[in-house]
C-alpha cells in the first residue's frame, strides 16, 4: 500500500463547542459555519461515516465526488484536500487526518443496492440511504433524494487497481483515528453512521462515532 | 413497414437528449480518433431514479466501464447494459467539463465572434437538456466518458490516458428500463490543452433482442444479474 497521509490536530476537545456521539445506524444534520472546524472520530475503528455536504446558503450547491477528485488529481482525501462543490468550489479543507486517507467512489448503501450487491433477500435490511431521507424529511429544509448524490465514506479504504479495479480493502482506520475539516463556506452536513451488515470492511460490527466542532480560530 | 431506426451525428461540442423504451439499443461511434461522450440516464417515468454510478461501480467492484456491465440507478434498476464495446475502457472518475476547463485548456471562443463554432462544455450542455425535461443542476450526478481513459497510481493519482480512443470506436448499450439519455459530445475535463476537439459522433438507436438466461451481461457478475432482475419484476 502505498503511504499513509498522518496529520495530527493541535485542538484540544474541552474547547469544542459541540460534540455528540452517533451510535451505528443513526444519523447526524448539522449546520457547519464558514470558518468552523469539523471532527469526525471513528471511536472504535473501521467504521464508514458517509457524508454529505450542502452550501447552506444555496442547496443545490453540494458535495461532489468527481469534481473533487479530478481538480485535486488523486482519488483519496487526505489532510490538504480540498471539498469541492459542484460548482468547483471549496466547501471545506480536510486539515488534519490520523487515518491517512478515505474514499469518496464507492457511494452509500441503500435498500435497493443492497439488494443488488448482495441477495434480493436483503431489502428490508437498515442502510445509510434511509438515514439519510429521514434526516432530511424531518429537517425542514428543502432537501429531497434529489439533492442526495455522492457522498464520502470517512475511514474507507477503496483503492483503484492499475487495471481499472475497485478493491474494498481491509481498513487503515483504527480506535479513537479521527479526520479534521475546516468550513469555507456555511455548510449543511449530512452523516450516516453505517448500519452495514454484509460486508467485512466493519468487520460486521458497526459501531459509533463521534462528531465534534469548534469555532474558528481565527481572531476577528 | 420495418421500422429503419433512429440515426443521428453529433457533431464535435453538441448535446443531446433522448426519452428511449426498454429494449432497445443505442450504439455510439466516434467518427474520429479522440472522441468523449459524457454521458447520464434518468429513468423517464420518475427522473428521480436516475444512474448511481458510485453504487455501479462498488457493485461490479470496477472504476472503469466496459462490455458486460450494467449501468444501475440508485433504486438498484438495471438502466443500460454495455452488449458491445471495442475500447475495454471508458472513464467512470472524471466528471465532465465545464466552461473553466475549456477556457484554461482551449482559450475562449464566443458565439459572438464564431457562430456556431463556439467553445461548448459539457456542464452546460448538461443543464441545457435537462432543463428541457424538467430537470436541473440538481439532477445532475456522477457521469461516465465514452471513449475517454483515467488511470489511478498506486498513490491514487490520476491520470488522463491519450490517444485512446481511434476512429470508429464504438460502445452499445441496451435499455433495461425506459431511460432519458443525455449526452455531450464535448472534451473530457482533464484533456491536455491543445487546439478544441471536434469530434463527431454517430448515435443509432434500434430495437433489441430481449436478454435471455444466457445474456452475456445478465452473466458477467452475479450483481448484473439481480438489477437485470429487478428491473424486470417492473416490467408489468
Amino acid at each position: 500500500m502505498s503511504t499513509l497521509n498522518y496529520q495530527e490536530s493541535s485542538r484540544s476537545r474541552d474547547s469544542a463547542i459541540t460534540s455528540r456521539v452517533i451510535p451505528a445506524g443513526e444519523g447526524w444534520l448539522h449546520r457547519v459555519e464558514a470558518g468552523q472546524t469539523l471532527r469526525i472520530v471513528d471511536l472504535e475503528g473501521n467504521q464508514a461515516a458517509d457524508t454529505f455536504f450542502f452550501h447552506a446558503d444555496d442547496l443545490s450547491e453540494r458535495y461532489s465526488a468527481q469534481d473533487t477528485i479530478r481538480e485535486q488529481g488523486g482519488i483519496y482525501l487526505t489532510t490538504g484536500t480540498r471539498l469541492l462543490s459542484n460548482l468547483c468550489r471549496t466547501m471545506l479543507e480536510i486539515t488534519a487526518d490520523t487515518c491517512g486517507r478515505h474514499d469518496t467512489l464507492g457511494g452509500a448503501c441503500a435498500a435497493e443496492s443492497n439488494m443488488v450487491r448482495y441477495s434480493l433477500d436483503k431489502r428490508f435490511m437498515h442502510n445509510c440511504r434511509d438515514t439519510f431521507l429521514l434526516e432530511i424529511a424531518r429537517s425542514g429544509l428543502p432537501l429531497t433524494k434529489r439533492d442526495l448524490a455522492h457522498n464520502i465514506n470517512f475511514f474507507m479504504n477503496v483503492p483503484v487497481t492499475a487495471e481499472g479495479g475497485l478493491k474494498f480493502d481491509d481498513g487503515v482506520s483504527e480506535p479513537g483515528k479521527y479526520v479534521e475539516m475546516e468550513a469555507r463556506m456555511n455548510v449543511v452536513c449530512l452523516i450516516s453512521n453505517c448500519p452495514q451488515l454484509n460486508n467485512p470492511c466493519n468487520a460486521y460490527d458497526p459501531t459509533p462515532i463521534e462528531v465534534l466542532i469548534w469555532e474558528s480560530s481565527v481572531t476577528r | 413497414m420495418k421500422n429503419p431506426g433512429y440515426e443521428e451525428t453529433l457533431p464535435g461540442g453538441a448535446m443531446w437528449s433522448m426519452r428511449i423504451p426498454r429494449g432497445f439499443e443505442i450504439r455510439v461511434t466516434a467518427l474520429g480518433s479522440g472522441a468523449n461522450v459524457s454521458a447520464l440516464f434518468y429513468h423517464s417515468e420518475n427522473p428521480l431514479d436516475r444512474l448511481n454510478l458510485p453504487d455501479t461501480l462498488k457493485a461490479l467492484h470496477t472504476a472503469k466501464l466496459m462490455r458486460g456491465h450494467v449501468l444501475m440507478s440508485d433504486m438498484g434498476l438495471a438502466m443500460v447494459s454495455i452488449t458491445e464495446d471495442s475500447l475495454g475502457w471508458h472513464d467512470a472518475l472524471g466528471g465532465h467539463s465545464t466552461a473553466e476547463h475549456i477556457r484554461q485548456a482551449f482559450g475562449e471562443q464566443t458565439y459572438q465572434t464564431a457562430r456556431n463554432d463556439f467553445f461548448r462544455n459539457a456542464r452546460d450542455n448538461f443543464l441545457i437538456e435537462l432543463t428541457k425535461h424538467g430537470l436541473g443542476l440538481r439532477d445532475i450526478v456522477a457521469n461516465g466518458n465514452f471513449f475517454s481513459k483515467v488511470v489511478a497510481d498506486d498513490a491514487g493519482r490520476l491520470g488522463y490516458v491519450p490517444g485512446h480512443c481511434p476512429a470508429g470506436a464504438t460502445i452499445t448499450l441496451r435499455t433495461e428500463i425506459p431511460v432519458l439519455a443525455v449526452f455531450a459530445n464535448c472534451p473530457h475535463p482533464m484533456q491536455p490543452s491543445g487546439d478544441y476537439p471536434r469530434v463527431p459522433v454517430r448515435v443509432r438507436i434500434s430495437k433489441g433482442s430481449p436478454p435471455g438466461s444466457d445474456d452475456f451481461c445478465r452473466n458477467f457478475r452475479p450483481e448484473c444479474g439481480r438489477a437485470m432482475e429487478l428491473a424486470e419484476r417492473q416490467n408489468f
